[in-house]
C-alpha cells in the first residue's frame, strides 16, 4: 500500500480541530454566555444542556494536539513555544470551566464562585484559541528547526480582531445550541443573544476574511489568482448562503437550521483556512511533509487510530442520540 | 528579585504541575481494581454490603478522575510549550505512544465510566460488571503507555538517529518494552494499589472510631490492611529489583541515591547524611558498613561506583535524591510495619478494636501519596542532566522562552492548581468524612457528576422517562 501517510495525518488532524473547534465551541458559547443569564435555575437548564457531551468534546483537543505531536513533532515544537502565552491561558481556562461542571453542584456556598470559574474560564479558552488562530494566520518566524520569534509576537491587532471573532463565534454556536436545546425563558434569551452574536460573527468573518489575504503572498494569489479563483469562489458564497439560512432562521424562531446554519458556517471558516495554509502547517515555513514523523512512527499510531477513532465516533453518535430532544433545569430530559 | 533561570524555572513548573496531576491517576488507577473487586464480591456473595462500599467510593472514584483528567490534558500540551527542542528530538518515537495513551485511555476509561458510574439499573449487573472491568482496564493501559514513555526516556532501546537529529523508531517492540519498563511498570502499579489500600484504610480507621461495629467501615479497613501486609513487602521485593535495574542502566543515579561519591569495595550503606555536591561528600554520615555493597551487589565486598566518577557537569543533585529516597523507603518501611501490625492484631481478633492501629492508619492515609510523588521525585530529579538518558539533555531540551514568561506562567499554575485542586480535595474529604451509607443508591438526582467520560451517563441510570424527539 502506497498511502502518502503525512498526508492522512494532516487530514486527521485537520478534522481532530473540526470536530473540536465546533463541538467544544458550542459548550465553550454557553459558557461565555453564563454569567448574561441571570437566575439559578435557568443556570442549571443551560448547564445541564452541555453537561453529557463536553468532557467528549474536549477530547478532540486532546487527540488533535496529542495528533500533532505524535505526527508532526517539528510542527508542534515550532507552534507551541510561539503559541506560550495564549496556550498557557488556554488551559487554565479549560481546567478553571472543566472542574466547575463537577464542583458546581458539590456546594451551596461555594456555588457563586463556580460560576464565575465556568464563565470565565470558558471566555479565556476562547479568546485564547481565537488569538492563537490569528497568531498562526499571521505567520510565525522560524530558524532552523525551532520558533525564533519573541514572547509577544502573538499580540498584533490582527490576532486580537481573531480573539474576539472566536468568542463572538462561539457564543453564536452556544446561543444557537440554546435555541435548539431549551426552553420558555433560556430559548427567549438565547434567541436575543443569537441575534446579537449572528452580526457580530458575520462582521468579523468579514473583516478577517479580508484582512488575511494582505499577510502574506500565499494566501493573496490562493484566493485572487486567475484561474484558482473558480475553485474558491464557492467557500465565500455558501459563506453567504449560511448566513441568509441563519438570519431567516433566527427571524422566523426556528429551532434547528440557526444551529445547524451556525455550524455550517464554522465548517467553511474552517475550509477557507485549510485553503489558505495548504501544504504548509505552520504557514510558509513549514509543509506537512516537512514536519512529517517518519512513516514507521505515522503508520503505528494509523493503525490504532483506524481503530479506535471510528469507535470514539460511534460512541460519540450514541451519546448524542441518547440526549436528543430538550434539557431542563433538573438535569433530566424530557 | 532577581527571577532564575528560565530552564530552572520550566523544570519547576513541569516539577509542580506534573506531581499535582499524579496524585490523582495514583488514586484512579488503585480505586478502579478497588472497585472492581468490590462488585465481584458483590455478584459472586450477594453480599449487599459490598454494593455499599461500591457506591461510596466510585463517587470518590468520579472527582479523583475528572480531576485527573483536566490535569493530564495541562501535560499533554507543556512538552511542546516549555520543552519544544525534546518534543521535536523523540517526538517521532515517544508521540505515538502517547497517542496511544490518549486513545486507549479514552476509549476504555471514558467510553465506560459513564455506564460503570450511572449504569447499573440500566443494564444489569453482568454488563455492569464488564463497564468496572474495562474502566480498571483503561486505567492500567493509561498507565502501560506513560510509563513505557518515561521509561524509554530513562532506558532509551529500539531507535535511531536520523540525519535532522531526531531519534526515529527502528523496533517498536524495544521501544515499548524497554530494559527498565517492567520494573517501573510493576513499582508504579504496586505504588497505585498501596496508595489507595492507605487511602481507604484510612477513611475505614475514621468511621469504627466513630462506631466500631459498621459493618462496611468494618470490611473497607480488613481489606485496606490485607494489602498493606500483603503488597507492602511485595512492594519492597519489586523496589529492590528495579533498584538493580537501575544500577545496571543509570549507576549515577545509585550513587546519588545512596549518597556515595567515592568508588570503593564494601560500601557502607548510609542511613542519614547531608551530601554536599560542592565539598563532594555526605556530611554527618550514620552508615553500615558493608551493608551498601550488599544490597546493590549482593556481595559484601563488591564495588560500589560513586558520584566521583562522572563529571561534576553530569552528576545528579544527590542532596535532593539521597533524601527523596529515604522519604519514599521510610515510608515504605511504615506501611509494611502497619501490615505487620494488623495482622498480629487480626490473629488475636482484635483488629477492629485497636485504637491505636486506627489512630495510626489515619495518619498513615497520606503516605501512599507522598511516597509516590518522593519516588518520581528520586528517578526524575536522579536521571539528570538527561532528558533521554545519556543521549539529549535537559538544558537542550527547553524551548528558548524568556524567564519572565515562565515565571509567569508557573506563578498563573500555582494560583490556579492550588484553588481548584484544594476545592476538589476538600470535596473528596468531605465524601470521605460522611459514613458509608446502607443500599445508597446511586447518585443524587439532578447532580451530572462527571468530569470524565463520554457515555451518556446519567440516562444510563434508568432516569425514569426514555427520550423523546426533538421538542416541539
Amino acid at each position: 500500500m502506497n498511502l502518502d501517510l503525512p498526508l492522512v495525518w494532516a487530514g486527521l488532524i485537520a478534522f481532530a480541530v473540526l470536530a473540536y473547534v465546533v463541538l467544544d465551541g458550542f459548550d465553550l458559547g454557553v459558557g461565555i454566555l453564563f454569567s448574561f443569564v441571570q437566575g439559578e435555575a435557568n443556570r442549571d437548564e443551560m448547564m445541564n444542556s452541555v453537561v453529557p457531551v463536553w468532557d467528549g468534546n474536549e477530547t478532540w483537543l486532546v487527540l488533535g494536539g496529542g495528533g500533532l505531536f505524535a505526527a508532526f513533532p517539528l510542527a508542534y515544537a515550532i507552534i507551541m513555544p510561539a503559541l506560550y502565552a495564549p496556550i498557557t491561558a488556554m488551559l487554565l481556562g479549560l481546567v478553571l470551566r472543566g472542574v466547575a461542571f463537577e464542583f458546581r453542584w458539590k456546594t451551596r456556598r461555594g456555588k457563586f464562585l463556580w460560576d464565575w470559574a465556568f464563565a470565565t474560564g470558558s471566555t479565556t479558552a476562547a479568546f485564547a484559541q481565537g488569538i492563537a488562530l490569528g497568531a498562526l494566520v499571521q505567520g510565525i518566524p522560524v530558524a532552523g528547526r525551532a520558533y525564533a520569534g519573541g514572547w509577544w509576537d502573538w499580540l498584533t491587532p490582527f490576532s486580537l480582531l481573531t480573539g474576539i471573532a472566536v468568542v463572538a463565534g462561539y457564543a453564536l454556536l452556544g446561543s444557537t445550541w440554546l435555541i435548539f436545546k431549551t426552553e420558555g425563558q433560556v430559548q427567549n434569551e438565547a434567541f436575543a443573544f443569537a441575534r446579537v452574536t449572528t452580526f457580530a460573527t458575520l462582521g468579523l468573518i468579514f473583516i478577517v476574511s479580508l484582512w488575511t489575504p494582505f499577510l502574506s503572498d500565499v494566501f493573496m494569489k490562493r484566493w485572487f489568482a486567475w484561474p484558482q479563483i473558480l475553485f474558491v469562489a464557492p467557500v465565500p458564497l455558501l459563506v453567504a448562503l449560511a448566513a441568509f439560512i441563519l438570519i431567516n432562521g433566527l427571524t422566523l424562531r426556528h429551532e434547528r437550521s440557526p444551529f445547524l446554519a451556525a455550524l455550517t458556517l464554522f465548517v467553511l471558516c474552517f475550509a477557507g483556512l485549510l485553503i489558505s495554509f495548504h501544504p504548509y502547517l505552520v504557514p510558509t515555513a513549514v509543509t506537512i511533509w516537512e514536519a512529517a514523523a517518519p512513516d514507521a512512527s505515522l503508520e503505528f499510531l494509523l493503525t490504532g487510530a483506524a481503530v479506535l477513532i471510528p469507535a470514539i465516533l460511534m460512541y460519540t453518535a450514541y451519546s448524542y442520540w441518547v440526549f436528543r430532544g430538550k434539557v431542563n433545569s433538573a438535569g433530566g430530559y424530557h | 528579585m532577581e527571577l532564575p533561570d528560565p530552564l530552572t524555572l520550566a523544570r519547576l513548573q513541569f516539577a509542580f504541575t506534573v506531581s499535582f496531576h499524579i496524585i490523582f491517576p495514583a488514586i484512579s488507577i488503585g480505586l478502579a481494581s478497588y472497585l472492581a473487586v468490590l462488585e465481584g464480591l458483590w455478584l459472586f456473595t450477594g453480599g449487599a454490603v459490598f454494593l455499599d462500599l461500591f457506591n461510596y467510593w466510585k463517587r470518590i472514584f468520579a472527582v479523583a478522575f475528572g480531576m485527573g483528567v483536566v490535569s493530564g490534558l495541562v501535560m499533554s500540551y507543556q512538552f511542546g510549550t516549555n520543552w519544544s527542542a525534546f518534543s521535536d528530538k523523540a517526538g517521532p518515537v515517544i508521540g505515538p505512544l502517547m497517542g496511544y495513551e490518549v486513545m486507549s485511555a479514552f476509549f476504555l476509561e471514558a467510553g465506560f465510566l459513564g455506564v460503570m458510574l450511572f449504569g447499573l439499573k440500566r443494564v444489569g449487573p453482568k454488563l455492569h460488571f464488564v463497564a468496572t472491568l474495562m474502566v480498571a482496564l483503561g486505567t492500567f493501559m493509561s498507565a502501560f503507555w506513560i510509563v513505557s514513555v518515561n521509561s524509554w526516556m530513562q532506558t532509551p532501546a529500539g531507535y535511531g538517529i536520523n540525519e535532522a537529529g531526531q531519534f526515529v523508531p527502528l523496533d517498536w517492540w524495544a521501544v515499548i518494552f524497554n530494559p527498565s519498563f517492567p520494573y517501573r511498570l510493576l513499582h508504579m502499579l504496586l505504588a497505585a494499589y498501596l496508595t489507595t489500600a492507605f487511602v481507604v484504610g484510612g477513611t475505614a480507621a475514621l468511621h469504627l472510631l466513630r462506631d466500631a461495629t459498621q459493618p462496611a467501615s468494618r470490611i473497607m479497613f480488613s481489606m485496606a490492611m490485607w494489602m498493606a501486609t500483603l503488597v507492602a513487602p511485595l512492594q519492597i521485593v519489586a523496589g529492590d529489583m528495579h533498584g538493580l535495574n537501575t544500577l545496571e542502566h543509570q549507576p549515577a543515579k545509585i550513587a546519588a541515591m545512596e549518597g556515595h561519591f567515592e568508588t570503593r569495595a564494601g560500601a557502607p550503606l548510609l542511613l542519614f547524611g547531608l551530601p554536599d555536591m560542592q565539598e563532594e561528600r555526605t556530611k554527618y554520615a550514620v552508615e553500615i558498613p558493608e551493608l551498601g555493597s550488599l544490597i546493590l551487589t549482593h556481595d559484601t565486598n563488591g564495588t560500589v561506583r560513586g558520584l566521583k566518577e562522572w563529571p561534576r557537569a553530569e552528576r545528579p543533585d544527590a542532596t535532593l535524591v539521597f533524601w527523596s529516597f529515604r522519604v519514599m523507603v521510610g515510608l515504605g518501611i511504615a506501611m509494611s510495619l502497619t501490615g505487620l501490625w494488623s495482622l498480629m492484631l487480626r490473629l488475636r481478633r482484635r483488629l477492629f478494636a485497636a485504637p491505636l492501629l486506627l489512630k495510626a492508619t489515619i495518619l498513615m492515609s497520606p503516605s501512599g501519596l507522598v511516597a509516590v510523588i518522593a519516588g518520581w521525585i528520586t528517578t526524575e530529579a536522579g536521571r539528570q542532566p538527561y532528558t533521554v538518558y545519556g543521549l539529549l539533555t535537559t538544558a537542550s531540551s527547553a524551548s528558548s522562552i524568556g524567564a519572565a514568561a515562565v515565571a509567569a506562567s508557573l506563578m498563573a499554575f500555582v494560583v490556579v492548581y492550588f484553588l481548584v485542586f484544594g476545592a476538589g480535595t476538600f470535596y473528596i474529604l468531605r465524601l470521605m468524612n460522611s459514613p458509608p451509607h446502607a443500599s445508597r443508591d446511586d447518585l443524587p438526582p439532578g447532580e451530572p457528576l462527571r468530569a470524565g467520560g463520554l457515555m451518556p451517563a446519567p440516562i444510563l441510570a434508568g432516569a425514569a422517562r426514555p427520550p423523546q424527539g426533538p421538542g416541539p
